[in-house]
Formats: C-alpha cells, sequence, structure tokens
C-alpha cells in the first residue's frame, strides 16, 4: 500500500511556490486576457493598460516611475544585462568592475568574461559572516571604475550587505571627482520580499529582481535602471521594454510578480518575525541535539546582516550530499554547498570567499524557511536529522576539531 | 526505499542513482564502525583523501598469509553517496566467493566497481577510482609489512629507493599524513633504514611536500 510521504520544503532560497492570490490574478492572462499588448485593437489596449498597472504598482514599492522598470525573463537576464549593458556602453569611460567574491554566479560568470575581454575587476573579500563594508568598496573605487555590483543578501549564507551605505559612499565620490561613474547595480533576488528595496533609499542606479524568490512565477524578472544610466541593449526585436529588452511581454508573469511583490511587501514585517523565531527555534535544537555543528553567516541575533529564514550549518565530519540524500527519503528537501551537488569539485565559492576552510564547506547545510513551514515541519527534521547524522559519522573516518587551525590535513584542493 | 534521491547538478541536467547505488549507500556492507578500529587487528590499512577534497576512504584487510586471499575487508568512508556506495561495493568484490587473492584484488579497476554499481553519473566517477586507490595502498601496506617491498606497486611514480620501491608518491602521501621529516616517513612505509643518497632526496622530498601542501 502506498503512504503519503510526508514533505517539508526547506530551500526557499531556490525557489518558491506560487501563492494562490498569485495564481488567480494571473489565470486570466492566459486565456481571454491572451491579447499582446503591442496590439492597437481594444483586448490589447486593455491587456496594455493592466501590463502598465503593474508596472506602475511594482515602480512605487521600489519608489520610481515606471519607464525604469524593464521586465526580463528573470534575476540571471537581469544581471546579465545590468553588467554587460553598462559596461560595453560606457567602456570609453573606464574599464574597472568592483564586485564581491560572494555574488551569485549570474554576477560572477558575467564579469568573469568581461575580465577575458579586458576590463580589469577587483573582487572584494568578505569577512568570516560573510560581509562587506562600505569602507572596502570606498578604497577600490578608481577613476576609471564605471560599475560597482554588489548584492543585496546572499542566496547561500543569508547576509544582508550595507547596499544604502555604499550607494553613499558612490555618490559621494561621483561629487568629489565630478563624475557620473561608477554606476551601481545590486542583485536583490533573496531580498526582494523580505527587506525595504526602495531604490531611493537604496541609493543604486541598477537593481536586478525576480519573482520566483518570493512567490510569484517563474520566468519573469526585472532590472531597474534610473534615469539617465547609459546601457546597451541586450535582446534586438520588437523594441519592447523601452527599446532595452524585445520580446513580447510574458504578461500573466508581469501580472503574478506585482501581485507576489506586493503581497510580500505588505506582509513582511510580520513575517519576518515569524521565520526568525522558527529559524532560530530550529538552530537551538540543532545545538542541543547535534554535537559539532558550525554555524556559517551573520550571528542569528543579528537581524540587519542576515536573512530571517536563512540557517546555514557546517556539520563536521560528514559530507552534505550524503545528508541531503537521506532527508530526501524522509520527504525534507534542502540544499548543500558541498562540491558533490556541483559541476565542479569545489565546495561553494560562498562559503571558501568567507575563509571557511574546505572540510567544514564540504558539511554544509543550508535550510531556507518560508511561509507554509511550521514548528511541526522543523520537529519532523528534528526528529530524523541527529540520527542520519550520527549513522554517518559512524561510517566516517574523519574528526576534525571545532578550531580549525587544529585540523592538519592539507589545506589545498587535491583534484 | 522510495525512487526519491535525485540530485540536481547546477547546469540543470538531473541524474539518479541506480538502485545497486542507493542500497550500498543506505545499507552498507562491512563497516568498521568508529572506535572498532584497535579491536579489529586488521593485518594492513589503506588511507586516501582528505576532508578538505571532499572524500577520505579508509580500507582495513585481514589478510591470509599463506594463501594471500583477502580474508576480510572493513571501511569507512567520508563523502558523497557514490563514495560510500563504491566502498561498499568494493568490499563486498573483494570478500564474497571465499575471498580475493591479492593479484586479482590489484586488478580491480574503477569501471569493475563502476559496473557493479551499475554505473555512476559522469561527474561522480572519482568516487570509485578513490575506492581502487585506497586498496592499493592497503595492499602496499601489506607488502611493506611483509617484507616484500619488491612487490609494492609503484605505478606512474617516481622511484627514489630502488631497494625498497619508495616512490615519490610514497613521501608525498606520508607527508599529508602528518609525516615532517625522514624519520617519520621511514615509519609510515615500515623501513627501518635507507642509504645516505636516499636520505638526502627524502629529505629534499619532504621540505617540498610540507611547503607545497601546508607552508
Amino acid at each position: 500500500m502506498l503512504t503519503k510521504k510526508r514533505k517539508v520544503y526547506l530551500d526557499h532560497a531556490a525557489t518558491t511556490p506560487v501563492r494562490e492570490e498569485v495564481l488567480l490574478a494571473m489565470m486570466p492572462y492566459f486565456t481571454e486576457r491572451f491579447a499582446n499588448p503591442s496590439g492597437i485593437y481594444a483586448d490589447a489596449l486593455e491587456v496594455r493598460r493592466d501590463v502598465d498597472k503593474a508596472r506602475n504598482s511594482i515602480a512605487n514599492i521600489l519608489q520610481t516611475q515606471g519607464e525604469c522598470i524593464i521586465f526580463t525573463s528573470g534575476g540571471t537576464e537581469s544581471c546579465n544585462t545590468a553588467l554587460f549593458g553598462v559596461a560595453y556602453k560606457n567602456e570609453a569611460n573606464g574599464k574597472h568592475i568592483i564586485t564581491t567574491k560572494l555574488e551569485h554566479h549570474a554576477v560572477l560568470h558575467p564579469i568573469q568574461k568581461l575580465e577575458k575581454e579586458g576590463f580589469e575587476v577587483t573582487y572584494l573579500t568578505p569577512d568570516k559572516f560573510g560581509y562587506v563594508s562600505a569602507k572596502q568598496v570606498r578604497e577600490a573605487l578608481r577613476e576609471d571604475t564605471v560599475l560597482v555590483s554588489i548584492m543585496y543578501a546572499n542566496n547561500e549564507i543569508g547576509t544582508i550587505l550595507p547596499i544604502a551605505e555604499i550607494g553613499k559612499e558612490i555618490i559621494k565620490w561621483r561629487k568629489e571627482k565630478n563624475t557620473k561613474y561608477p554606476y551601481f547595480h545590486t542583485d536583490a533576488c533573496q531580498a526582494g520580499g523580505v527587506l525595504d528595496i526602495s531604490v531611493e533609499k537604496l541609493h543604486v542606479d541598477l537593481l536586478t529582481l525576480n519573482a520566483s524568490k518570493l512567490y510569484g512565477p517563474k520566468g519573469i524578472g526585472l532590472l531597474y535602471k534610473r534615469r539617465g544610466v547609459q546601457m546597451e541593449q541586450m535582446l534586438y526585436g520588437g523594441g519592447q521594454e523601452m527599446k532595452f529588452r524585445a520580446g513580447t511581454e510574458n504578461v500573466p508573469g508581469i501580472i503574478g510578480f506585482a501581485k507576489a511583490l506586493e503581497l510580500a511587501q505588505k506582509e513582511k514585517d510580520e513575517e519576518n518575525g515569524r521565520l526568525i523565531e522558527l529559524r532560530n527555534y530550529f538552530y537551538e535544537r540543532i545545538q542541543k541535539e547535534i554535537p559539532k555543528v558550525k554555524l556559517n553567516g551573520a550571528l542569528l541575533k543579528e537581524s540587519d546582516t542576515r536573512l530571517p529564514n536563512n540557517l546555514n550549518v557546517s556539520i563536521l565530519d560528514i559530507e552534505g550530499e550524503a545528508i541531503l540524500l537521506y532527508l530526501d527519503e524522509y520527504g525534507i528537501m534542502t540544499s548543500t554547498g558541498s562540491a558533490c551537488t556541483a559541476d565542479s569539485l569545489d565546495p561553494s565559492h560562498v562559503l571558501l570567499s568567507c575563509s571557511l576552510p574546505y572540510e567544514y564547506a564540504h558539511g554544509s547545510l543550508r535550510f531556507t524557511l518560508g511561509r507554509e513551514n511550521t514548528k511541526a515541519d522543523i520537529d519532523y527534521v528534528m526528529e530524523h536529522l541527529p540520527g542520519i547524522v550520527e549513522k554517518l559519522r559512524k561510517i566516517s573516518p574523519v574528526t576534525l576539531s571545532d578550531d580549525p587551525g587544529k585540523n592538519v590535513h592539507p589545506k589545498y584542493h587535491q583534484r | 526505499m522510495t525512487d526519491g534521491a535525485a540530485i540536481r547538478g547546477n547546469d540543470g541536467s538531473k541524474w539518479l542513482y541506480t538502485d545497486i547505488v542507493k542500497d550500498h549507500f543506505f545499507n552498507p556492507r562491512n563497516i568498521l564502525y568508529h572506535g572498532e578500529e584497535k579491536d579489529f587487528q586488521a593485518d594492513a590499512q589503506g588511507r586516501v583523501g582528505s576532508p578538505a577534497c571532499g572524500d577520505e576512504m579508509v580500507i582495513w584487510l585481514k589478510i591470509d598469509p599463506k594463501k594471500e586471499k583477502i580474508t576480510e575487508c572493513k571501511w569507512q568512508t567520508f563523502g558523497c553517496g557514490s563514495a560510500i556506495a563504491s566502498t561498499s561495493v568494493l568490499s563486498v568484490m573483494l570478500t564474497e566467493n571465499g575471498g580475493m587473492n591479492l593479484e586479482e584484488a590489484l586488478k580491480i579497476r574503477p569501471q569493475d566497481i563502476m559496473d557493479r554499481l551499475g554505473g555512476l553519473p559522469a561527474r561522480k566517477i572519482h568516487c570509485s577510482v578513490l575506492g581502487d586507490k585506497a586498496l592499493q595502498a592497503a595492499i602496499n601496506d601489506w607488502f611493506r609489512k611483509t617484507g616484500q617491498h619488491e612487490r609494492v606497486i609503484t605505478e606512474g611514480s617516481k622511484i627514489v629507493d630502488t631497494e625498497h620501491n619508495i616512490t615519490e608518491k610514497d613521501v608525498e602521501e606520508a607527508v599529508l599524513d602528518g609525516a615532517r621529516d625522514i624519520e617519520d616517513v621511514l615509519k609510515k612505509l615500515q623501513i627501518k633504514k635507507v642509504e645516505s643518497e636516499v636520505e638526502h632526496t627524502l629529505e629534499q622530498l619532504i621540505r617540498f611536500y610540507t611547503e607545497k601542501y601546508f607552508g
């Protein structure tokens, strides 16, 4: 007899389910309101009006105007557009870019490509909590810096970076040097549903956001571009999105994105408080019931510098993928920074950038909580996790010290 | 067990472990549990990898000296699902049907381990290579313990002492395993004394590897 397996989803930094209200708002745009907003008949004009309404509603939340919102296919496209678009359009004015070592690959890989093409890049190193300060950015600024790209909140360890402070430093620099450079882009994909995303307060010129991390649909994102920022277009064609992103609008996606963002921003204070409490309860139980666990990222009590739903721990002496396989057998879904689920044999670049030793990074687990999680879910995980850890430790030849200095195996990476 | 356990790569490709891999992962055979190492009284031991690399394996063997047969094989593995499963299946291959003799055991290739597992995803192949290396290290340990230095496998590495078949790789592994001077290295290789010329070479190599990995 088949019994339905209990499922506990703890991977909300990867993606979130679409909220019922969001789905309902989207539905008509698949069928009766299917018209292409570029048409000139009544049905098309109605759809155009609804798209503009959604654009303006998002613009209100970002404290900007609708014309500054460019809809894209998601966070990756927005980051690529911002980085390549600004770099290529402005390279005559300087070829230096500043970013951090803990960005998402959607930022790092385009920047690495630009580096190969002759741009110079400064990669700022975070401290052990994953924090990069405005002072570090200030010190890295050069007369030929055209672009600074720094994430708002990190997807793996949940560290929140001081975007507003960095933005202020950059404005100060521009005034002192009487220049319009550098432009400042932030990847806010992990922050959209949780933090204040007013571009006025953040002092950013470009901001990337997507819907699939805030209970909206996949396949829709946006790039905020301040008026006056010079940027090349990436897609050529019908000239949609103020000519910056050709292609028929993803109308249901846009409608869903606006609805999801509106709900998330409205509910964020209450939900953040609930998630912090739940997350802290989870960590307390882990600490009590599993020996030799290290917290990765900012301290949990520092809610200004850590996302409310993020818990990242290293469980020493065992490997992350092995833990995931066991958890999956109990219907628990989460992720690891271990090399084993990635293409490369290196563990997470984020954990390594925070100076976490390789042997700790291989045993890392990332739990990211969300709207539907309850205390009962955490209790269910804690019914199984300590036993899984014990079982894997019994078959592991490794006994690491809590003190990284005492682990004498080689520092290098063999393969 | 259900048919879960799907692990997805960053490139979006999805792959599943075979049922054999999952069986060996969830029900590993021939484990030597933490703390039982001394009581087992192994005749030979081989350790490869490091937690920093994401995999570390130890294989313990009991060997019938007359027939040169592996009578027991125990192991411990730090690593992902396929690393654990490949050590488990290797231990079965070595001990089934009354045990394998050493010459046969040395012929086991990573491909044989993978075949027994019903295949591994491409990016997991190194996990089975590691099992093969741990076995070779354990058998070399046996050859040294029984004074059969001429039989030590030196494949793919430069020999620095022809009398005992010490290779650069042996020195490298001894250093990785914590050796810092010539005494440490010889102790690990179970050799009492080497010629003074060889000593000089060994010292240089120890310095080189210590600096490379721990400098």
